[in-house]
């Protein structure tokens, strides 16, 4: 069923070998390696991967329909007892198409990084450091992706947690920087703790079922899926307690299992209540925003839900809360990108509302929904930040969009940066004919026909609106950074210049993919019309590897209706935006004026870092101060325990036993003979 | 053998215990050092009467060599105790405790 | 009783009272000097009826010819009379240390009846100085040897301990 394929193992390798390279030279040998030698070996280890991945492309294509794994297993791992995990990679189409995305994109921003970090004024010799993050990033990430079996995923799960640490907080002699990486790694660390416990009841629901020869199969995917139908049907019965819970007393336990997945996407993907670490994510530098918190690592949490699809086809409990959450989302964020000022946490909250996107999608059964626009996202909004970055760097580290204005006078629109942001600010917003537009209408079409969630008619509304404030978030950036009246210092405007060639190239590369996309996810309704049969590439592809209990069939009719609806609300929002901002700029300062009360909420982002600080974050550091240090660890352990045997040893011999040293010769003869008299009768007796 | 063995060993015992008494009683170092003489000749007698309950001489061997030990030991002994005595002017053996908490 | 056991008898009185006067005697040291002198004949006479006939001369000429006279000239030369000296530190210990004398005296006795062995025949030149020396000369003529060097430095250490000072 497998067929092996021995050089799979070399597109994480790659760049996890140069990474170790880098590491041991800078970190043992502190001989870091010379510009020129950092850019061939970590570009061109991600390029190796990017080859092999188109490669393994090919290879999987030419296999039959249905038959499509590639597999290659490097050594054995772990083994204790019935668990045992290999080093094992396989590819299916799921995992391909997101290889090709982490190593492509990945590859298009090392480029840029070259260009964008030799303009870095702060730190110079960060040149080496940063590379080795981003190929161990990649390693990490590619390691995820390719993973054969859950223990191996989650070391590659941490993986990208910890280069998310380090690459946030990179420049780290800031201490801002190094709190905002410590909070990413911290807030993932909780999500991380439900993955686990997903994994744990997962082994043992299936383990329990099979003979003990046979209990490995219940760590690697392909043999997960095919043994699952054994413990599908299963219920656990809850504590009384819990009894509130809908659905109780009695939940399947396949729900419960997805739950606690979805705990651990969730605190990768930032969803409710596991985002507040991405807005403070745009700490670190522009390259990393794109790669990790656009295209990347915040996508594993949707692809581990598509690679575990055959669970939550059967545990419509789970999949309701995952629909829900990213609904919720989604809206949530897109309030809160109304009304930021950093053009980069503009692009921050957009990902976590399109993030939403993702989960509603795959909540709703929609999984090729939910991996086409996570494709599609992966390209616009890499394209979105990378643009940022050129902006940044031609206002030379100006970051305030109210400091920025009437960029085109100096940058002009068919110059690179200017012309490719606009692309992505119409993909994202869902310009038709460009990719956003077909994957949105996926995932939208997905939640009006999820007959198994319930309210799913309103989740689509909620998607809607989502839209609509999508569209006029992104044209106030675009406005507010490109036209209107100049807002910049005199001596800033001079400095402008457009950012060079490993810049821009990236820039036009995934504006191009940006646009073009579309085709490779193309629904049906259009083949019809454009008379190409199967369309829709990207989702039969993914068939075999996605559960479709819930596709609902429904006329094309509807269909553009939908579509309708978005490309109306998407223009609204548009115009909105334009009125505000270049018809009636004195407008929005009227609006925030006499809407305060919304206003100071939303430029406070609802207060939930303040909350989380009061309920969660300052109870458990008073806590570890009071209770766990000076009561428990200075009191009991030092005191007690260390000192307090030390001093009760001391006051035992000052206080007792020196009183024997009496000097007095006869009181030792006494005691030398009572010893002498007990050797003896032991020796007699 | 004139006696029983066993007369002979009680009162080798009965002789040793007057010196152990006398050793841990007496505050005379003079009198201590001739106390434990006296544990030594109880010694002696004991390995004399083994000797001639089992026939074999080596018991006479023994009691020469503990016989040459005493004579070793009194004489250090004595000197030690004189050299005490022109330090401190004492022969009680409480005298001696420096060595003391 | 034998003649030879009257005797023995005797003499084991003679030695233990006479070592009770050496011991309880506090009035004067001399006197307890002399008392132990009289231990030592006791004890080789005692020593001559168990056939021990070298060892009791050698008691006689060293033990008490030699070791007790050593205890008379210290006594004499440092002028000692009675004990009279301070107040006791501790009386306790006085009364464990006869306490600890009187327990090992019934720990052996209670151990003498089941223990012993029983008592052979011996020829009529056991205890002479042939036996004895032939036995010391041929078998333990290391220990012999090194009970000299004990001796030498037995002697070297009294005379450097009793010297005056060389100031």
């Amino acid at each position: 069923m497998v067929t092996e394929l021995e050089w799979l193992r070399w597109i994480p390798l790659l760049p996890g070998a140069v990474a170790a390279t880098h590491g041991v030279l800078l970190g043992l040998l502190r001989r870091p390696l010379s510009r020129g030698a950092t850019i061939f070996l970590s570009c061109g280890a991600v390029l190796g991967s990017f080859l092999l991945s188109l490669a393994a492309l090919w290879q999987l294509i030419s296999l039959p329909e249905g038959k499509r794994f590639l597999g290659d297993t490097v050594a054995p791992w772990i083994g204790a007892g019935r668990f045992s995990a290999d080093i094992a990679f396989s590819l299916d189409p799921i995992s391909a198409v997101m290889i090709l995305l982490v190593s492509g994109v990945g590859l298009l921003i090392h480029v840029y990084s070259i260009g964008y970090m030799d303009h870095d004024l702060r730190d110079d010799k960060g040149f080496p450091r940063f590379f080795c993050y981003l190929n161990l990033f990649t390693f990490s990430m590619l390691v995820l992706v390719l993973a054969d079996n859950l223990p191996l995923m989650f070391l590659g799960w941490e993986g990208v947690g910890l280069c998310s640490y380090l690459l946030i907080g990179f420049w780290y002699s800031d201490r801002w920087n190094a709190y905002c990486g410590a909070k990413a790694f911290v807030v993932n660390r909780i999500g991380d703790f439900g993955f686990l416990v997903g994994i744990f009841l997962l082994f043992t629901a299936i383990a329990g079922v099979l003979p003990p020869e046979r209990a490995n199969e219940a760590v690697v995917f392909r043999q997960i899926e095919a043994v699952f139908p054994l413990i599908a049907e299963k219920t656990i019965q809850l504590p009384h307690w819990l009894g509130w819970l809908p659905g109780a007393p009695e939940w399947k336990l396949a729900t419960l299992i997805g739950l606690c997945f979805f705990v651990g996407a969730a605190g990768k993907s930032a969803q409710i209540p596991l985002y507040v670490w991405l807005p403070d994510a745009m700490a670190g530098p522009t390259p990393v925003s794109a790669l990790i918190h656009a295209a990347t690592m915040v996508t594993a949490g949707v692809y581990m839900v598509c690679r575990m699809s055959f669970l939550f086809a059967e545990a419509p409990g789970a999949s309701s809360v995952i629909a829900w959450t990213g609904g919720a989302t989604a809206l949530f964020a897109a309030t809160l990108a109304l009304v930021q000022t950093d053009i980069k946490k503009v692009l921050a909250y957009s990902t976590v509302s399109q993030l939403g996107y993702m989960f509603l999608a795959a909540g709703c059964g929609g999984y090729s929904a939910a991996m086409f626009h996570l494709l599609t996202h992966g390209f616009f909004k890499a394209l979105l930040f990378l643009g940022a970055g050129a902006v940044i760097l031609a206002l030379h580290h100006e970051q305030d969009i109210e400091k920025m204005g009437g960029l085109n006078r100096f940058i002009p629109w068919w110059r690179p940066t200017h012309l490719c942001f606009l692309v992505g600010v119409l993909a994202i917003a869902g310009a038709p004919g460009l990719s956003g537009f077909f994957s949105k209408d996926e995932v939208l079409l997905a939640a009006y026909t999820a007959e198994h969630v319930p309210g799913h008619r309103w989740l689509w509304g909620m998607g809607l609106a989502t839209a609509g404030l999508t569209a006029f978030y992104m044209f106030r950036l675009h406005f507010r950074v490109f036209f209107g009246a100049p807002r910049m210092k005199d001596a800033a405007k001079h400095a402008i210049h457009e950012a060079p060639s490993t810049v821009t190239t990236p820039l036009v590369i995934l504006a191009v993919l940006s646009a073009l996309a579309g085709l490779a996810g193309l629904p049906q309704l259009y083949g019809d019309w454009l008379q190409i049969a199967n369309s829709n590439s990207l989702a039969n592809f993914q068939a075999q590897a996605l559960a479709s209990a819930h596709v609902h069939e429904v006329p094309h009719v509807v269909e553009i209706q939908l579509a309708l609806a978005a490309v109306s609300v998407a223009t609204l929002g548009g115009l909105t935006a334009w009125l505000l901002y270049l018809r009636r700029p004195e407008l929005p300062e009227k609006l925030a004026a006499a809407l305060a009360v919304p206003y100071r909420l939303l430029r406070d982002n609802y207060r939930v870092d303040e909350f989380y600080d009061r309920v969660l974050v300052s109870p458990l550091v008073w806590i570890s101060e009071r209770v766990l240090w000076k009561g428990v660890d200075d009191r009991l352990i030092d005191g007690v325990a260390v000192l307090g045997t030390a001093r009760s040893v001391q006051r035992l011999a000052s206080h007792g036993l020196k009183y024997a040293q009496s000097g007095l010769t006869q009181s030792y003869l006494v005691l030398m003979l009572l010893g002498a008299t007990a050797v003896v009768a032991y020796l007699l007796g | 053998m004139v006696v029983p063995l066993t007369h002979v060993i009680g009162l080798s015992a009965i002789l040793f215990a007057i010196g152990t008494i006398g050793a841990l009683t007496r505050r005379n170092l003079v009198v201590i050092l001739m106390s434990i003489e006296l544990m030594l000749n109880a010694v002696n007698l004991s390995f004399v009467a083994f000797a001639r309950a089992w026939g074999g001489v080596e018991g006479h061997v023994f009691v020469l060599m503990v016989i040459t030990v005493a004579a070793a030991e009194v004489a250090v002994g004595l000197g030690i105790v004189i050299s005490l005595f022109r330090n401190r002017d004492s022969v009680d053996v409480e005298d001696v405790s420096l060595l003391r908490w | 009783m034998s003649f030879a056991a009257f005797l023995f008898y005797a003499f084991a009185a003679l030695a233990l009272l006479s070592s009770l006067g050496m011991v309880l005697n506090v009035k004067n040291t001399v006197a307890g000097a002399m008392w132990l002198v009289v231990t030592m004949i006791s004890l080789a006479v005692l020593y001559v009826l168990l056939d021990a006939y070298l060892v009791a001369v050698l008691q006689i000429m060293v033990y008490a010819g030699a070791i007790l006279v050593l205890f008379l000239f210290v006594v004499m030369l440092l002028n000692l009379r009675s004990d009279a000296f301070a107040a006791p530190r501790s009386r306790a210990t006085k009364f464990v240390g006869a306490l600890v004398g009187v327990g090992a005296l019934a720990s052996f006795l209670s151990l003498l009846p089941g223990a012993l062995p029983r008592v052979v025949e011996v020829p009529a030149s056991f205890g002479s100085y042939r036996d004895v020396g032939l036995t010391l000369y041929r078998s333990y003529v290391v220990a012999f040897e090194v009970a000299s060097f004990l001796l030498l430095a037995a002697v070297v250490g009294a005379v450097v301990l009793a010297k005056r000072r060389l100031d």
